[in-house]
């Protein structure tokens, strides 16, 4: 597994790519807030959001394709809204008999799940593209900027930087345990002893992974001492706010409060 | 390695921004805000410099321990979603540093989870599941041997049920699912994926017991007393904060009802049975919505931080 196996950076050399971490972070979370300020059935503000994150992704040469598989991920979460439709009061659509159940889909219910649909969908394409378009050591260092508390951004940089060593320790455990046993025949998953026994197996790893993991920080800090830590982390990569970036985040922002202005219209 | 393998922790946990209310979402923010400043104080006091790379670690170590599946029936597995053991393991300060740079890192690096409602989703993931699962565990610490680790999976099954009721809540409250629906939904897909978080969780604690016992008794009797209060208020304020949002908000199974039977006897009757209500409760205006969601988080965490204070002890 290679060092960047969990980063969802896309290499380009984009005007939004260069923009400063900070300045995309700031954009990024008031669209978040500005989407969700959106009255339901905003149609035209929800036009000028999208209309808004096309040419971002445009600017970053981010294929709408790849933006729209990966905004997927909103899928399983539909699934609990879609009961808005039927238990909105308002007037009813059609009726649709299901078992012992008469569902019954009404216009106030159907607006409220399109509107939720659309809010999520924008919110976490523009999301993505942050992710896409900016190194996740930028990232953390913009939120330090930001100054999200400092603890908490050392503990997430040094996540992120362990991330995949134990990712492949447990890639390593598994390959033991499917060489051994519980890996079944033609797709059969039953080998390797009962459901107990197979989960006591997974419980036994997770405590391996554990004491590896816990063993692995004591040799990690101790290094570190011997190299002079106190408890501080240094950052080799000062940002620093250009001319550029504050007019572009200044164009987001003003692009973000015309949005609102068109749903208030 | 193929991307399959990456952890998909119980999707229907992770909750996408859009899904809910910006009042809900900021009221989250403000508690979640006071606990990860009370968890870091108090790992900073236990820990000092050794608490970054230790939590760091341990955070990576949830992160991949969530890829140890293991085959159920039938296509799918169970897997360790991870609240309970790292608090039990970690303690309660340290084991929600971990669980939300978790969540953090999977909302920032996968959108697995929001940007404006991860603070739900680390109430939902990390201090709801792993302060309840902690106290359930806490509570036969003197036990010991057999009935702790029967604790422990007791905890992390209910550990998981409370996560699951926490997210169909803030959502119906939100306005985006109804509540009679969501509720026994989350709470009967959950029901099982908490049995498989269970087993992981007893056969984990029993393997460190029998291979490092010092690990467990250590730091478990290091910040017992300050879990159990904590996680007592955690779930004392939840509930506070929202039952007076659940009763005025209409009962979906009520209106259901009332709609299909409604439409079975007249189809373009102008139900309007609830005219003043619209379900989100806090109202969709821009403005109000911003200053309730301000005035929530402050009174919130000032009352938050005023409680946790005062019965936090003195010397510890």
């Amino acid at each position: 597994m290679h060092v960047n196996t969990f980063d969802r950076y896309e290499s380009r050399q984009s005007a939004i790519h260069q923009l400063d971490p900070r300045v995309k972070v700031v954009v990024t979370v008031l669209f978040i807030v500005a989407n969700a300020l959106l009255p339901d059935g905003a149609w035209l503000a929800f036009l000028a959001a999208w209309a808004l994150l096309l040419f971002v992704s445009g600017a970053a040469q981010i294929g709408l394709g790849w933006l729209l598989k990966r905004s997927l991920i909103v899928g399983p979460f539909l699934l609990a809204a879609v009961t808005v439709v039927f238990t909105l009061p308002g007037n009813g659509l059609a009726q649709w008999q299901l078992g012992p159940w008469t569902l019954v889909p009404t216009d106030a219910g159907l607006l409220r799940f399109v509107s939720i649909f659309i809010r999520s969908w924008l919110s976490v394409q523009m999301a993505i593209l942050l992710t896409a378009t900016t190194q996740f050591p930028d990232l953390i260092h913009a939120l330090h900027h930001l100054r999200v508390p400092n603890v908490l951004v050392s503990i997430i940089s040094f996540m992120y930087r362990y991330l995949f060593e134990l990712a492949n320790e447990a890639g390593r455990l598994l390959r033991a345990r499917e060489s051994r046993s519980a890996a079944g025949v033609n797709g059969r998953s039953s080998s390797g002893g009962s459901l107990f026994w197979r989960a006591k197996i997974a419980g036994h790893m997770v405590g391996q992974l554990l004491l590896r993991s816990f063993e692995r920080s004591d040799r990690v800090y101790n290094a570190m001492v011997a190299r002079g830590y106190n408890g501080r982390l240094l950052t080799m990569n000062p940002h620093h706010m250009k001319s550029s970036d504050w007019q572009l985040g200044g164009v987001g922002v003003v692009a973000i409060l015309l949005i609102q202005l068109v749903a208030r219209l | 390695m193929n991307v399959m393998l990456l952890p998909a922790a119980a999707q229907l946990m992770h909750i996408p921004d859009g899904f809910l209310s910006l009042a809900i979402s900021l009221i989250c923010w403000g508690i979640t805000a006071v606990f990860l400043a009370l968890a870091i104080r108090n790992a900073q006091e236990a820990f000092d410099e050794r608490l970054i790379p230790l939590a760091g670690i341990m955070a990576a170590f949830i992160f991949a321990g969530q890829m140890i599946n293991f085959p159920v029936a039938g296509g799918t597995s169970g897997h360790l979603i991870g609240a309970t053991l790292a608090f039990i393991v970690l303690g309660p300060s340290l084991g929600l540093l971990a669980m939300a740079a978790v969540i953090i890192l999977q909302a920032l690096l996968f959108q697995d989870g929001g940007l404006v409602v991860m603070g739900a989703n680390l109430i939902g993931m990390g201090i709801v599941p792993g302060y309840a699962g902690y106290a359930i565990y806490q509570f036969w610490q003197k036990r010991g041997g057999r009935m702790q680790l029967a604790a422990a999976g007791v905890g992390a099954w209910v550990a998981i049920m409370m996560a699951a009721l926490v997210v169909a809540l803030l959502l119906s409250f939100s306005g985006t699912t109804s509540l009679a629906i969501a509720v026994p939904a989350m709470l009967g897909v959950h029901a099982l994926i908490g049995i498989g978080e269970a087993l992981i969780t007893v056969a984990a604690l029993a393997f460190i017991r029998q291979t490092r016992p010092q690990l467990l008794s250590r730091e478990g009797e290091a910040q017992a007393s300050n879990g159990w209060i904590a996680g007592g208020i955690a779930v004392a304020i939840l509930v506070a904060l929202f039952s007076p949002l659940a009763s005025a908000s209409p009962d979906g199974l009520e209106s259901v009802a009332q709609q299909a039977g409604f439409l079975g006897a007249a189809q373009d009757a102008p139900f309007q049975l609830l005219p003043d209500y619209t379900i989100p409760v806090l109202g969709d205006g821009g403005a109000s919505t911003i200053a309730a969601g301000i005035i929530g988080v402050l009174v919130v965490a000032g009352l938050m931080y005023t409680l946790t204070r005062n019965l936090r002890k003195p010397s510890e």
